[in-house]
């Protein structure tokens, strides 16, 4: 199956959530070192839930598609629910095989999000 | 006379799958030096030197004569001055390390380019930190050519002790003029050492007429197998170097309290080597050996000009450097990852290489995060050329 699937080309075309937070309770910087894909992630947080979140970066369709597709789900989780998420979770969003050669790419998002509520 | 390319594939089943661009990562080994590590395995493996029966005899002739094809391939003067070693990075570090630390003090300066692999910058980042030797940096201009006058400046100042430098680029395919840079350093009492892991594929070295004191390169970027590699260095120097590594191989003689050092090359050559490789590299270098390197340099010269021509072609891409380069060139098309287009390339059985190539600070002087890298071989055919411009224009296509 082709990984560049009409969803993830939409959502690195059109980036969901991709801005800066005026007022963010976190807001974290996720490198990929291999290949200097950078994700900053910000979130506001209310009573262990996410209330508000946004990220801004630069790199792969992967990366960045996966970043957009992961946080339309973000808002209103619990901040616990979310430090369990799995790769599992976000290769399931995707909706495709991710080959070994990409998944740094896809779950970049994913490492993001949790060393920020760390 | 023009390479005869039918007869050079048939030695590289492995390019019946796929077109192979990504030859300044690691070359393909001819099925020669393939079987030669084979056959050394099967029937002459042994640990070399000193063990008094027929099969460590048969591994020691083996291995010493792939030092002496070796020392025919770069001319050098003595066969000692070859060490073999695991890499062009061990090189490195091997010089750093032994010349560095005994010879180098405070505010002596190592100099570099703009143009290096991180294993011809990390090494001497550590020795600085070390010793508080300084390192010097000459930049490049927009077309990648090293800008020769801050050489100048900086050999004026003095203090050199070392200039560290490459003989091909490894990513946009420039070639710095190391002769010059070798009589420029030699005439304010400095050493060079010549990072040719990229060079020694391409071009012909004579250690010999180009009188660098260092030079380190890879068995497996010259279509032998990885895990062995060469460190050239002028007899002299080696001599008066104490060893990097220390233990087996290397010694003369070991008491509770100290010991002697073995004479070249094994003082260099702690543990057991890497034979079979060293065999195998022997046997990739005879196979090259039947071509000249005139017919090498033109072929290759054609398949980069055409590949350049190619990809002009492209309205989105942007060529990193200058357009005469040698071996490897770089470039960004607008609107895609690199990382993106190698995978869609791939898929295609196109294998190129996206990244910084292990050279940082050179992407950060062109300005761009990343690169795709097209790198050939003498294998490479025009036709194999003429279908990457249609495939990037396919993945282009993806993205627009």
């Amino acid at each position: 199956m082709d990984l560049y699937t009409e969803n993830i080309l939409d959502h690195f075309k059109h980036p969901r959530g991709k801005r800066e937070l005026a007022d963010p309770t976190v807001s974290h910087e996720e490198v990929n070192l291999a290949c200097g894909d950078k994700l900053t992630i910000h979130l506001a947080i209310e009573d262990g839930v996410i209330k508000e979140a946004a990220w801004e970066g630069s790199g792969c369709a992967i990366s960045l598609g996966a970043m957009s597709i992961l946080w339309e789900k973000l808002e209103g989780m619990p901040v616990k629910e979310t430090a369990e998420m799995t790769a599992e979770d976000i290769i399931e969003m995707l909706g495709v095989p991710i080959s070994k050669r990409r998944m740094k790419c896809a779950l970049l998002c994913l490492e993001g999000v949790k060393n920020a509520l760390k | 006379m023009s390479l005869d390319l039918t007869k050079i594939r048939s030695q590289f089943p492995i390019l019946e799958e796929v077109i192979y661009l990504d030859n300044a990562a690691t070359a393909q080994t001819p099925q020669i030096a393939i079987d030669a590590v084979s056959e050394f395995y099967e029937e002459s493996n042994a640990n070399v030197h000193r063990g008094l029966h027929p099969l460590a005899e048969k591994a020691t002739e083996a291995y010493e004569d792939a030092r002496q094809t070796v020392s025919k391939f770069i001319n050098s003067k003595y066969s000692e001055e070859i060490i073999f070693t695991g890499g062009t990075t061990e090189g490195i570090n091997l010089v750093a390390r032994s010349l560095g630390e005994s010879e180098l003090k405070e505010g002596d300066k190592i100099v570099l380019t703009t143009l290096e692999h991180h294993s011809n910058i990390t090494p001497w980042l550590q020795l600085k930190n070390r010793t508080g030797a300084e390192v010097s940096w000459i930049d490049i201009d927009d077309e990648g050519n090293l800008k020769m006058d801050e050489l100048d400046s900086i050999l004026d100042e003095g203090n050199v002790s070392l200039v560290s430098v490459t003989g091909l680029s490894n990513v946009i395919g420039v070639r710095p003029p190391i002769e010059e840079i070798i009589k420029k350093a030699h005439a304010e009492g400095a050493k060079v050492l010549i990072d040719a892991a990229q060079l020694a594929a391409h071009h012909q070295i004579d250690v010999q007429k180009l009188d660098c004191d260092f030079l380190a390169f890879s068995g497996h970027k010259i279509y032998g197998p990885m895990g062995v590699g060469v460190l050239f260095g002028k007899k002299e120097l080696l001599e008066s170097m104490p060893p990097f590594q220390t233990g087996g191989g290397m010694i003369r003689d070991v008491s509770k309290d100290g010991f002697i050092c073995a004479d070249l090359p094994e003082k260099f050559e702690a543990g057991t080597p890497p034979v079979a490789e060293a065999v195998g590299l022997k046997i990739a270098i005879d196979w090259l050996n039947q071509f000249d390197w005139k017919d090498i340099e033109e072929h290759e010269d054609k398949l980069i000009q055409l590949a350049v021509n190619e990809l002009g072609k492209i309205k989105e891409l942007t060529l990193l450097g200058s357009k005469n380069s040698s071996g490897s060139l770089s470039f960004t098309i607008k609107g895609i990852h690199p990382h993106d287009l190698t995978d869609i390339l791939g898929e295609k059985g196109i294998c190129l290489r996206a990244g910084h190539h292990c050279a940082i600070p050179l992407h950060e002087r062109l300005k761009v995060e990343a690169s795709t890298r097209l790198s050939i071989g003498i294998y490479n055919t025009e036709e194999e050329i003429l279908r990457v411009r249609p495939s990037i224009e396919d993945a282009a296509r993806v993205f627009s």
